[in-house]
């Protein structure tokens, strides 16, 4: 399993990053930062890049800062920068523990969280953080910088709006107000592994009641989203189990999972009402 | 193939020469051109962690690099774990705690157990197995495995309060 | 050399060879004289070796999982500056197919495998081609290259499905095994009530942690073969491979280095193993293949995938009258080495310790279009393990008794031992040689608080916990024989040289031999080598397999340390000291007087000086403080032990956490403790890993799905459970004079039984688990009253 033969090119820039993908973009050229996801699919020969464009070296692509109400993650921030809260709000502690769910510490310490919103696997916690909060994505080329909003991102299985000549160079997720709370919840085979269903749920309680909720469901369907059968159900409601049990099966209902021979729609289903309801009550329990 | 590529690899302080295509793998690199066998390889995809090496003190899979990325980085594996006086406390205590039967995953083990160790001398136990269960073992069940880093860990502990 | 058996005793000698005179290494935690290489990354895997001007070999493997082979194209591979040969089955058309060992199951020659395939492909990874560059990475470039032209052929997945063709005129039934004793029918007309289970066990395997590899050098001026990277049988191998070539086993050398874990599926002969040879051969250069991952993952053996369908005749009491059992054995696209041992195992071992006065086992060997199956630790006897336990749970509920219950009034009694069974399996009548496995259950129930363990299960169910406890019964084989040989030497430094045809496959067999030689010779365990593997060493050798290497090897091992001890101190009493030797003894490696215990003693290094060839020495013996010794056993030991497991499902999404597993185990004697718990916690992981995660799914075409890390799912730090263990040695074996019984498989057979049971318990749905392994999904469906893969 010895990757394909390809050239290296190593950025010491965003300018010379984005000179080199636009010459050798056409002839198969590709973006490597993290990596964890990109050599195992080239070591299995699936992926043939025959060039990699490296922006390892490019400094000003670890920026990692608040700015304007966003959090603003540069395409070389590696998925262990979130293991400990990167601002003090709702907002830091929920990366913190959406973090602890991917992959194992080694291969946080590489990866990158723009790596997975360019990389789309459908079992993405990033893509699904992306989808539910709104994230905005900031794509760079030789031919300008246009920002696109996480609706509009994710066009299926690993298909993104980013185009062959583009790099992701910042992704910002706005912060979560104060009174807002948030949940996180995951099924996996094992510990790390890709989740088969997996839900993040945010609302604020005003006045006891759970206003601006967002139910996002990832792992299920060909990208992460937002299921609004859910949300309404939860609008104006108090934050209780029963409200949780009846978000959950709406969301169950709303979502067309994938099928494959391993995992049957039926089961996704289960999944996905069990975890909208975990996450649901994670958020509930969730007092700083 | 394609032209190769000079680098220089720092590894356990010491720096090798090589000229390597760009597709070589770091952990191939280690192995092969470096004649640093210890380091082995388990899956080439980054899942079993029996590649893993130190990078700038941090436990990562050396098959999901390419060794001209590692340039002008400091890296470790287990040949420099042992010195003059003798064997590193988890080389000992792998022994002592029969953490190790064929003995292919552990270079990858001492690893990572040294990166997180170095780093988070007083993580707790839940941690440390959430950390360990990062790589693969087939012989032994991992029990003997927690019970040597968590040996170390308590030793050095028990030393840093007597030294207070 | 000379030698000796335990039943010569030298002239004035009263030492008892059949007991040692001391056990200060036997039975004690030492630790492994293997260690200190592998945590310094000394190891000497195959992959760690190489030679100047060797070659990379590569295999082509078939993506069809069933067709003609209508033609391959080499040419874009030849035209590759980097290529230094191709292969496919023409240019390899000389060498027979592989063998499998010596049976008496008639008619499984024409399902044998060709080292290329020739004019059919029948798995998905069956090698086509061989491919040879100076660089692994240029060489799978090379493999890439290679395309071939297959005309499709319908594909056979299942056991269960009618037979197929293999070739014409040969069904894919390869053949059908019986076994049989007593009236089973009477028993069934008879029967007060009978009780049926009919349950899977899914394809999975051992997957070592390092991937399957061999290099090969032939030394021109010797006309010698090395081959590296052996391991498991070195020498019934190296003679299998050199027929295969043509050559006479004294022109193949077969080394063995560190081992990357074994389980039963390496060290077996495979197609890539023999090819290596075969181009060392005839490319005149040093060959290296090292496979990666996904080809271990396709084309390393398979296992366990067999269908039980067992039923039980009971009297009123719950006692067994009869079992009757049919299994289907999947056996992959080929019959390999193991010929149809798996399934004749799993029939014989079936009805475990319990009293079985009638049997009747009838085992289907279906070949499928899938990668060809053999043994993996605790071969048919884990599945069958499985299906007589469920087939006992099943009988607990009919009847209304607990689980223990039922056991209890029907396990093999103490006073029953040695225990014949009427039938035989490979070829040897079976006899069980001791065991009192009621005693075992009443220890293993105190030793887990039964009663306090119920209370507690009891109180979370109340609180909506949804857990429960399972048991698993087993009766292991081990210590197979017939004999087995070793040499100690010592050296005149007074280091001791043991030589065995063993096998190290990271078990501990350096540290094992070392402490049983220490306390037979009278030295110190540390200053024991001991050699395996090696063919060039030693004539004969067992290698290490069926959890033999202590009970055989060890027996060699002792009966040779004895031999070099009586010589020691016959020649020592007869030239160097004046004293009778009655009263001589070594000890810490010194001829002693018993008499004197002030005096300075004789190191025996002095001794293996003065054995140095003279007129003299040779008038006593053979130069050399040297001896061999041989072993005889006089029958299989069996083992026996209780797998108990406390797991918590978890209702809404099928997943189940193992909170508990305790494992009681009758290992007669352990020779280190230590390394009998190592064995068993890494079994109980590899069971765990059968029982809830491992399997290797096809889709319709025969297409492998499980071929990478991702979707081949072992245990981790985090699914392990804390692994209790109870030894116990109230069953000593009567078969060698420790008592030993062998311990690599008591880990993993009860596995998927306890598993099973304990899931049903915590769901409280007697007989729910049929399949495994217990997936997620599977459980869940089974909750929501689902059809299975629904």
């Amino acid at each position: 399993m010895k990757p394909a033969p390809f050239q290296w090119h190593p950025a010491s820039s965003l300018d010379e990053a984005v000179a080199l993908l636009a010459r050798y973009a056409p002839e198969d050229g590709r973006v490597i930062a993290g990596g964890q996801s990109l050599v195992p699919s080239m070591a299995l020969r699936v992926a043939l890049p025959a060039h990699l464009i490296d922006i390892n070296g490019i400094a000003s692509l670890a920026r990692l800062e608040v700015e304007a109400g966003r959090l603003s993650i540069g395409a070389c921030v590696r998925h262990a920068a979130f293991e400990h809260p990167v601002e003090p709000g709702v907002l830091g502690r929920l990366l913190a523990t959406v973090a602890a769910n991917i992959a194992h510490a080694p291969i946080r310490t590489r990866g990158t969280f723009c790596g997975s919103l360019a990389n789309a696997d459908p079992a993405s916690e990033w893509c699904l953080v992306a989808a539910t909060l709104g994230a905005t994505l900031v794509a760079v080329s030789a031919r300008g910088t246009r920002e696109v909003a996480a609706a509009d991102w994710f066009h299926g299985i690993m298909t993104t709006a980013l185009a062959e000549d583009e790099l992701l160079a910042e992704a910002r997720l706005p912060l979560l107000a104060t009174d807002a709370r948030a949940g996180f919840h995951e099924f996996s085979r094992r510990a790390g592994d890709y989740a088969l269903a997996m839900s993040l749920c945010t609302f604020r309680v005003v006045e006891g009641r759970m206003r601006e909720a967002r139910v996002g469901v990832g792992g299920v369907e060909p990208q992460p989203r937002r299921i609004p059968e859910a949300e309404r159900l939860l609008e104006g409601e108090r934050p209780e189990p029963e409200t949780f049990a009846r978000a959950a099966r709406a969301a169950a209902d709303a979502v067309d999972p994938l099928e494959d021979i391993r995992t049957r729609a039926a089961y996704r289903r289960d999944l996905v009402a069990a975890s909208v309801r975990r996450s649901l009550q994670a958020a509930c329990d969730d007092t700083h | 193939m394609t032209p190769r590529i000079d680098i220089t690899l720092n590894v356990n302080g010491s720096d090798h020469d090589i000229r390597v295509e760009p597709r070589r793998t770091l952990a191939d690199a280690l192995r092969q051109d470096c004649g640093l066998t210890g380091t082995n390889v388990g899956c080439e995809h980054g899942v079993c962690g029996a590649c893993t090496v130190l990078l700038d003190g941090e436990p990562v899979r050396s098959c999901l690099m390419f060794a001209v990325q590692a340039q002008g980085r400091r890296l470790r594996t287990v040949e420099g774990l042992a010195n003059a006086e003798g064997l590193h406390p988890l080389q000992q205590a792998f022994t002592d705690h029969h953490a190790l039967q064929c003995g292919y995953c552990t270079p990858g083990f001492l690893m990572l157990a040294v990166g997180t160790l170095e780093r988070h001398p007083d993580i707790d136990d839940e941690s440390l197995r959430e950390v360990l269960s990062s790589n693969l073992c087939r012989c032994t069940g991992y029990q003997n495995i927690l019970r040597a880093v968590r040996a170390v860990r308590d030793s050095r502990r028990l030393a840093r309060e007597d030294a207070r | 050399m000379s030698g000796g058996h335990a039943s010569s005793l030298a002239p004035g000698q009263r030492h008892n060879g059949d007991a040692d005179p001391r056990r200060r290494f036997v039975g004690a935690r030492v630790t492994r004289l293997e260690d200190p290489p592998l945590v310094r990354g000394q190891g000497t895997y195959v992959g760690n070796l190489g030679f100047p001007n060797q070659l990379h070999m590569r295999v082509v493997r078939s993506p069809v999982a069933h067709g003609v082979l209508r033609s391959i194209d080499t040419s874009a591979a030849r035209e590759h500056p980097g290529c230094r040969g191709v292969w496919t089955g023409q240019d390899v058309a000389d060498i027979p197919p592989i063998t499998f060992r010596p049976t008496s199951v008639q008619g499984l020659e024409p399902y044998r495998q060709y080292i290329l395939a020739r004019d059919r492909v029948r798995y998905i990874g069956e090698p086509v081609a061989v491919v040879f560059a100076a660089d692994p990475y240029v060489a799978e470039d090379i493999a890439d290259l290679v395309t071939m032209d297959i005309e499709a052929l319908p594909v056979l997945l299942s056991a269960d499905a009618p037979p197929g063709e293999f070739a014409p005129g040969h069904s894919t039934e390869a053949g059908v095994l019986r076994k049989q004793f007593g009236d089973v029918d009477a028993a069934f007309r008879e029967a007060h009530e009978v009780v049926e289970v009919d349950v899977r066990v899914g394809r999975h395997s051992g997957v070592p942690m390092e991937p399957r590899g061999a290099l090969a050098r032939h030394d021109h001026s010797r006309d010698v073969i090395e081959l590296y990277g052996a391991g498991k049988r070195p020498h019934a191998h190296r003679d299998a491979v050199a027929a295969l070539l043509g050559r006479s086993p004294v022109g193949m050398h077969f080394y063995e280095g560190h081992i990357g874990g074994g389980f039963g599926v390496r060290g077996e002969i495979y197609p890539e193993d023999v090819l290596v040879c075969l181009a060392a051969l005839r490319l005149g250069r040093p060959v290296k293949w090292i496979e990666d991952r996904r080809e271990n993952l396709l084309a390393c053996n398979h296992s366990r995938e067999q269908h039980h369908v067992v039923r039980a005749a009971l009297d009123r009491d719950a006692r067994i009258l009869a079992i009757d059992a049919k299994l289907w054995h999947d056996q992959g696209a080929y019959i390999r080495t193991h010929g149809a041992r798996v399934p004749d195992m799993a029939m014989g071992t079936l009805i475990g310790g319990y009293h079985v006065p009638a049997y009747r086992a009838v085992g289907h060997i279906r070949l499928t279009n899938k990668t060809p199956a053999a043994t993996y630790r605790s071969p048919g006897r884990f599945e069958s393990t499985y299906a007589c336990e469920r087939l006992m749970d099943a009988v607990a509920e009919r009847f209304g008794l607990s689980p223990i219950e039922v056991r209890r009034r029907n396990l093999i009694r103490r006073d029953q031992y040695p225990y014949p069974r009427p039938m035989e399996i490979l070829d040897h009548p079976v006899e069980l040689d001791s065991g009192d496995f009621p005693r075992l259950l009443d220890r293993t129930l105190e030793h887990l608080r039964w009663d306090d363990l119920q209370a507690e299960i009891a109180r979370r169910r109340d609180a909506g916990e949804c857990v429960g406890v399972g048991m698993g019964f087993f009766m292991e084989k081990s210590g197979l024989g017939p004999v087995d040989g070793a040499k100690v030497n010592v050296d005149t430094r007074g280091k001791v040289q043991v030589v065995t045809g063993s096998s190290s496959i990271g078990q501990g067999v350096e540290t094992v031999m070392a402490q049983i030689c220490a306390d037979a010779l009278g030295v110190d365990y540390a200053d024991v080598k001991v050699i395996h593997g090696r063919t060039d060493m030693i004539d004969y050798g067992i290698g290490a397999h069926a959890s033999r290497a202590t009970v055989m090897t060890g027996g060699a091992t002792r009966m040779a340390a004895l031999n070099v001890r009586r010589k020691a101190l016959e020649f020592a009493a007869a030239h160097m000291i004046e004293a009778p030797i009655e009263v001589l003894d070594i000890v810490d490696g010194k001829v002693v007087r018993t008499d004197r215990p002030g005096e300075p003693g004789i190191p025996l290094g002095r001794v293996a000086a003065a054995l140095a060839p003279s007129p003299e020495v040779v008038a006593f013996g053979i130069p050399g403080l040297t001896a061999e010794g041989w072993f005889e056993t006089a029958g299989l030991t069996h083992p026996y032990g209780i797998h108990t497991a406390v797991v918590k499902v978890d209702p809404d999404t099928g997943g189940v956490t193992v909170e508990r597993f305790h494992v009681a185990y009758d290992i007669g004697c352990a020779i280190n403790p230590m390394l009998v718990e190592g064995q068993i916690v890494g079994g109980v992981a590899q069971g765990l890993g059968g029982a809830l995660l491992e399997e290797f799914v096809y889709d319709e075409r025969g297409e492998p799905l499980s071929v990478t890390f991702a979707d081949y799912l072992m245990p981790t730090a985090r699914e392990m459970p804390p692994v209790e263990v109870l030894l116990t040695e109230d069953a000593p074996s009567p078969n060698n004079a420790l008592g030993m019984k062998g311990a690599g498989e008591a880990g993993i057979t009860g596995v998927g039984a306890a598993i099973a049971a304990a899931i049903d318990d915590a769901i409280g749905k007697p007989g729910a688990i049929r399949e495994l392994p217990v997936t997620p999904q599977r459980l869940r469906a089974i909750l929501a009253g689902r059809p299975a893969g629904a």
